[in-house]
């Protein structure tokens, strides 16, 4: 039995690593080693990039040096092109990782007579993979050939061999090839190349282009089979697999303050759980990004790192704002705790936005992201598309412990309880943030819509933004309903005056118990004087009585002894 | 490679006008690019052969380069099909690739007319 599972993962399809990232987590592992993989797409979409990088990474990371045929572009030019992108593949030329042969085969200068094959071809590329021992080649796009040659039929005989020749030589090898019409490529190439086809995708939709990629055929293996999103930067091409980010994450039970006490005590009294996701929606001008500033300010005083996203406001104007409600981004941004990336979101289409956003909280391993505002991300795309967008990068962010703020515009004329992107049952504390007009005033309001997994305050608490940040107070609740700003003062100056009329009054009422106290006590005082007085009185008399008694026993003892005489 | 074919590919029409005065003049250096002793690569030695000896004879001279002992010099001249006859002199370069059967595309292919009277 374990023989025969030694046997069967000897047996397994091995995979080389493009180093790409993204790509290698989408077919599980890269593509396929010793064969070839089809590279195809339209003019523009990356191709001999994605070729250029699987080489310049194997001969880099992976030890395999490798062999660039390139037909279309001089060497030169595909130097300068990467260049630009960091790889510096002259030096990588004089290490012997790497070799350029360029294929100049123009029809003008050649005239074709009579029989021929293509073992020149053969022999120069066998001759620049012998030199380095390259286990890794790129032909790059090898259907220019179809335009240079006139003899289809060779060509295509030479192409079956070249690819079979490619194989046994056991050498990964990545064919780019121009999408045809209707077809994956030109000229069929994909007929010789069965083992592995990828399309490159270059789509305009609204003025916006995004770049997908699709692993159409992968055989032997499983693969990531949707549409991936992916960019190419200065740091060359970066799939994003973020659509088999899955639901099986781990949470966090810890909980961090979002920097307004009094937020915090209606959260449970304990703040936001780590790697939840809030949503702060609000109509404008209700202090949203006072808020996220509160957050931020506080993760950064935490010494943890935190990326804002803003499509609306420079970073400059968001500091200068924040300031004057005495929170001072600066210093953080100094200290690289913070880092701002203001972008206007139609600059890009959303998967793109989403990439961008991807690759930079890979790079920065930020606690908290806060995104200001997400209503204006699908000015980039459908509605539909940006909810997806956002889906996806929750469910990143929420396996990563990373804590996301996003803040989002509602429009006046609907419901405050809905958000137009559909996120509300995505996330997990919600903080409405409302105007509340009254006595000619327009005041804000806030309360916690929803805040899962804790006791949360059911309270609207009036929103005051002042010199020194924001605070909650709550609001005044009574018989007119929910009063704020200066009719909340005025009613609570009402309170107080009417209070201190009470307290007035019971003052009174209790001097004038003690008054009659006093009278009361001092009656006492006459009535058991007036008693004692009669009590020693009567004493007198008895005493008087006692002793006329006496006298008399004593005349009447005196009388009869006188009579005995 | 590309700086090797390159200057010498864009001739003036006078150098043209030129050349075709010293292909009947001048020396003629063929180059015969061929890969190991192949059927294709015999018949077009001898094609070329036989057609250098018909119109050039005493002006020529044939370099025959087999890439499967030199490998190394197959990028030089761009080398992508076997065999490939590249006509180094009289400048502009030519090249021709097949076995040159066709003995009257060839003369036009190398700029070749052939003597007078023939």
């Amino acid at each position: 039995m374990a023989s025969r599972n030694i046997g069967l993962a000897e047996r397994k399809l091995k995979k080389a690593p493009t180093g790409i990232s993204g790509f290698d987590d989408i077919t599980h592992g890269g593509v396929p080693q010793g064969r070839p993989t089809l590279i195809c797409g339209s003019a523009g979409c990356g191709k001999s990039l994605f070729g250029v990088e699987f080489l310049v990474h194997g001969a880099t990371r992976y030890h395999e040096p490798g062999v660039l045929m390139t037909f279309e572009e001089g060497a030169e030019d595909i130097k300068k092109n990467v260049a630009s992108l960091g790889f510096d593949l002259d030096q990588l030329i004089r290490q012997k990782k790497l070799i350029i042969d360029y294929v100049h085969v123009d029809r003008s200068e050649i005239e074709e007579n009579g029989e021929y094959d293509l073992e020149g071809l053969f022999i120069r590329l066998g001759y620049a993979i012998d030199k380095i021992g390259a286990k890794r080649v790129v032909l790059d796009t090898i259907e220019t050939l179809f335009s240079g040659l006139n003899n289809q039929a060779v060509l295509r005989a030479e192409l079956r061999r070249l690819f079979g020749w490619l194989k046994d030589r056991g050498l990964t090898t990545i064919i780019t090839g121009e999408k045809g019409d209707g077809t994956l490529t030109r000229q069929g190439l994909e007929e010789y190349v069965s083992d592995c086809v990828v399309l490159l995708d270059h789509r305009v939709t609204g003025q916006v282009s995004t770049r997908r990629m699709r692993v159409v055929k992968y055989r032997g293996t499983t693969h990531g089979t949707n549409e991936y999103p992916f960019l190419i930067d200065e740091k060359g091409v970066t799939v994003l697999p973020i659509t088999s980010s899955g639901m099986d994450y781990e949470v966090s039970n810890q909980r961090v303050s979002t920097g307004i006490k009094e937020l915090d005590e209606m959260l449970g009294g304990k703040g936001l759980y780590r790697g939840s996701t809030v949503l702060l929606s609000g109509s404008a001008g209700t202090g949203k990004t006072s808020i996220s500033a509160h957050m931020a300010d506080a993760n950064s005083r935490r010494g943890e790192r935190t990326i804002y996203f803003s499509f609306e406001e420079s970073p400059a104007q968001i500091m200068r704002n924040m300031k004057s409600v005495g929170i001072n981004l600066e210093p953080h941004v100094k200290k690289g705790l913070l880092t701002f990336h203001s972008t206007r979101p139609t600059v890009f289409g959303l998967e793109m936005h989403l990439v961008r956003m991807h690759k930079l909280i890979e790079e920065t391993k930020p606690s908290l992201v806060i995104i200001d505002p997400i209503s204006n991300l699908y000015t980039a795309g459908s509605i539909s598309d940006s909810t997806n967008v956002l889906v996806r990068l929750i469910d990143s962010l929420r396996k990563n412990h990373v804590t996301c703020v996003m803040v989002s515009l509602t429009s006046t004329s609907k419901s405050q309880e809905t958000t137009d992107e559909g996120m509300s049952s995505m996330v997990d504390t919600w903080l409405l943030l409302r105007d509340i007009e009254l006595a000619g005033e327009r005041n804000r309001g806030l309360y916690v819509l929803k805040s899962r997994g804790m006791a949360h305050s059911n309270q609207i608490r009036e929103f005051l933004i002042s010199k020194q940040g924001v605070k909650l107070i709550p609001v005044y609740l009574g018989q007119a309903g929910v009063l704020t700003g200066s009719a909340r003062m005025a009613q609570e100056n009402k309170e107080k005056a009417e209070e201190q009329l009470r307290r007035d009054d019971l003052a009174r009422k209790s001097m004038a118990l003690e008054h009659r106290r006093r009278a009361i006590e001092a009656q006492i005082a006459a009535i058991q004087a007036d008693f004692k007085r009669e009590e020693q009185e009567f004493a007198r008399n008895t005493d008087v009585f006692d002793a006329r008694e006496k006298q008399i026993t004593t005349d009447r003892s005196d009388m009869s002894s006188s009579r005995k005489n | 490679m590309k700086a090797k074919t390159r200057p010498t590919k864009v001739p003036t029409k006078k150098g043209a006008a030129a050349s075709a005065k010293s292909g009947k003049l001048g020396k003629w250096r063929l180059r015969l690019y061929v890969a190991g002793q192949t059927p294709k690569s015999l018949t077009a030695f001898s094609n070329l052969k036989h057609l250098c000896e018909q119109h050039l004879a005493g002006r020529y001279q044939i370099e025959v380069i087999d890439l499967v002992k030199e490998p190394q010099l197959a990028a030089g001249d761009q080398i992508v099909a076997i065999p490939t006859l590249v006509r180094k002199l009289p400048v502009p370069i030519k090249r021709v690739i097949g076995d040159l059967s066709d003995l009257e595309r060839i003369m036009v292919g190398m700029d070749l007319r052939p003597i007078d009277g023939k």
